[in-house]
């Protein structure tokens, strides 16, 4: 792998929670809970798993927008975790975020072209209006935004195109990390192949790393080097995308790839489903052991007492469950 | 087979301050008893206002004309006494979000027993038996612990089975579901897909899924409506749709799917620009801005359904061409 710019160790976001009545006992929600990966240069990491599994809120601890629990985040070789704001501004222009809903993400009473000013003003104060009008205009035409639009506001966009403001305004600091939470999932079909071909083309310009958060298994199967499955705060599985899609080792991969309905009817039609039953339990009082015991197919007594630890399974593939070995090769 | 219900030269307009749009033009098909349409079509493409337009269903603003025949009777504009009386019997409707369509200060044991004692004439005790029996053919774990709770105590999957069991309590001809699936995670959606497949085979019901997701009307239904910009653009069975489609439309879509079990390297394959403004449609044919195979008839005249077969049409000038 190229050089390591994240290390991510352990990392733990718990979110305390109060229940019900003046005396209420404080609980622990476990959104994160010991997760550690690395992030190359120009490498794309895909982050995938159901609602509540903890990929946006990882995504976010990351960049230190939630304060971590416990662990480490290494970034360029300094570990970035738990500091304020104040510490964290010189990093902040190397570490940037787009959101999911593009048009909810920007201010609605400034134009576009002060949206995407805005990052340069606060962290370049040293530059001139004509070179920030530069930066801008040159930042709009790589999202494929024309120069005239300068002074329109986000309504008068697209959801589309609000998401290429918000991409203008993330990479106009020429950032080494993006995060993107769910960057297509509130787009047409037609126009998410749009935004994705855009996030390629800049990784590939630019050589920026991405982290791909997404409940879309298709679209992280096409534009991630290495892909992490995520339930309940821990990592279930981890490895390149080939050998992750085409050979999961953890039951849980297996029935999120087995759900995912295929744009073929022949095809979908004769496919076997590993059904899950029921639903995702309550983060807040997780089952013991191995998170996914119950739901899962092969869940034993040893699931239930012992946590799985998440263990190399080759060519830099990692799977936590007692039972990968049984199915290395199905 | 018996036709269930046939829809000809539906028009929906609504007014709004900025003038009047129309959010469906021209739109006609039928569907068969027993049988599962999928409808097809970004948003804004007015798949879902064809179905409101049918079941009565529109915001204050809208207006519909056209023709619409359900069990050999005409139902446009019927009057909101008799249009009841068939909604939640005869024809039902799952939306998007069981959140929104759920009410929060009602058990689910009152909603769903309502429509038992309002459409079925049956008495408080009977209804709640039925009641408990429909949300354990949806597959609700343990309904009798729960069906004397609010919506807020139930998942979004569970949501979903009780808004599924509330549309099905009266043993409909016709299902509606708009998006039933979208809010739901995907091992979540594969359960209320099975579920849908086992309640089709088990009662027959002819069902309508419309979707964004090709994934969804590939696994659940025998034929398609492909919507643009209000319009029809491709009707056929579900293998012609996706094996030969035949509209330019259709093929982008189809492409433009990133898929799971296909490795494609480079870019995806995307359909240029966005969606029209239905206020400000070109003359002519709705795609032909952001079609690869436009050509100088296409802005002038609007393409007509040609019929290819008797469930199978297409409206594109290159139907003549070819």
């Amino acid at each position: 792998m190229s050089e390591t710019l994240l290390s991510v160790r352990d990392l733990k976001v718990h979110f305390p929670v109060r229940s019900r009545g003046w005396r209420g006992s404080t609980r622990q929600l476990r959104a994160v809970d010991g997760v550690s990966f690395d992030v190359g240069a120009g490498e794309s990491l895909g982050l995938v798993g159901e609602s509540g599994c903890g990929k946006s809120t990882l995504g976010r601890a990351v960049l230190q927008l939630i304060p971590p629990t416990a662990g480490q985040v290494i970034w360029l070789g300094a570990d970035i975790a738990g500091l304020d704001d104040r510490a964290m501004r010189p990093h902040r222009q190397s570490l940037q975020i787009i959101y999911q809903d593009p048009l909810e993400s920007l201010d609605p009473r400034m134009t576009a072209g002060d949206i995407i000013a805005e990052p340069l003003r606060v962290f370049q104060p040293e530059l001139k209006p004509e070179q920030i009008r530069g930066q801008v205009e040159t930042a709009m035409g790589e999202v494929g935004l024309l120069p005239r639009m300068i002074n329109r506001y986000p309504h008068e966009f697209s959801g589309g195109q609000c998401q290429r403001i918000g991409i203008a305004r993330a990479i106009v600091l020429r950032p080494k990390l993006l995060v993107c939470d769910e960057p297509v999932s509130a787009l047409d079909v037609s126009i998410q192949g749009q935004i994705i071909n855009l996030l390629m083309a800049l990784q590939e310009k630019m050589g920026m790393a991405l982290m791909f958060i997404s409940h879309d298994l298709s679209i992280v199967r096409h534009l991630s080097h290495r892909v992490m499955v995520l339930y309940l705060g821990r990592v279930m599985e981890l490895g390149h995308r080939d050998v992750l899609y085409r050979n999961p080792l953890h039951p849980y991969t297996r029935a999120l790839l087995s759900a995912v309905p295929v744009p073929d009817p022949d095809h979908e039609r004769s496919r076997r489903r590993v059904a899950l039953t029921g639903d995702l339990p309550s983060p807040l009082s997780p089952p013991s052991g191995c998170v996914f015991r119950t739901r899962c197919p092969l869940a034993d007594w040893r699931c239930a007492e012992q946590t799985p630890v998440i263990e190399p399974a080759g060519s830099g593939h990692q799977v936590a469950c007692h039972h990968w070995r049984s199915h290395a090769d199905g | 087979m018996d036709e269930l219900l046939s829809v000809v030269e539906l028009e929906t307009r609504f007014d709004t301050p900025e003038g009047e749009v129309a959010a469906v033009d021209g739109v006609s098909f039928s569907l068969d008893t027993g049988e599962c349409l999928g409808v097809v079509g970004e948003s804004g493409s007015g798949k879902t206002q064809v179905f409101l337009s049918i079941m009565g269903l529109l915001a204050k603003n809208g207006r519909c004309s056209g023709r619409v025949r359900f069990r050999g009777e005409d139902i446009l504009g019927l009057p909101a006494a008799r249009l009841n009386s068939l909604r939640g019997s005869r024809m039902a409707m799952i939306f998007q979000d069981p959140m929104t369509s759920l009410n929060p200060y009602l058990t689910v044991s009152r909603q769903l027993t309502e429509v038992l004692i309002e459409h079925l004439g049956l008495n408080r005790n009977q209804a709640r038996d039925r009641a408990l029996e429909a949300l354990e053919q949806v597959g609700l774990p343990d309904p009798a612990a729960r069906i004397d709770l609010y919506p807020h105590a139930f998942s979004g999957g569970m949501r979903q089975r009780v808004m599924i069991a509330m549309a099905v309590l009266c043993q409909p001809d016709l299902l509606i579901a708009d998006e039933p699936t979208t809010a739901l995670d995907v091992t979540i959606q594969a359960q209320i897909l099975d579920l849908m497949r086992t309640l089709r085979r088990e009662s027959n019901t002819s069902t309508v899924v419309i979707t964004h997701d090709l994934g969804v009307v590939a696994g659940l239904c025998d034929r398609v409506l492909v919507m643009y910009a209000g319009r029809l653009v491709e009707t056929g069975s579900v293998r012609e749709i996706f094996y030969h489609p035949r509209h330019p439309y259709t093929q982008g879509l189809l492409r433009a799917m990133p898929r799971l079990d296909q490795v494609r390297s480079g870019l995806l394959a995307t359909i240029p620009g966005q969606p029209p403004n239905l206020q400000a449609l070109p003359p002519g044919c709705a795609y032909q801005a952001r079609c690869p195979q436009v050509f100088p008839r296409c802005g002038s005249e609007r393409p007509g359904q040609q019929m290819l077969g008797p469930r199978r049409s297409v409206a594109c000038h290159l139907e003549q061409v070819r």
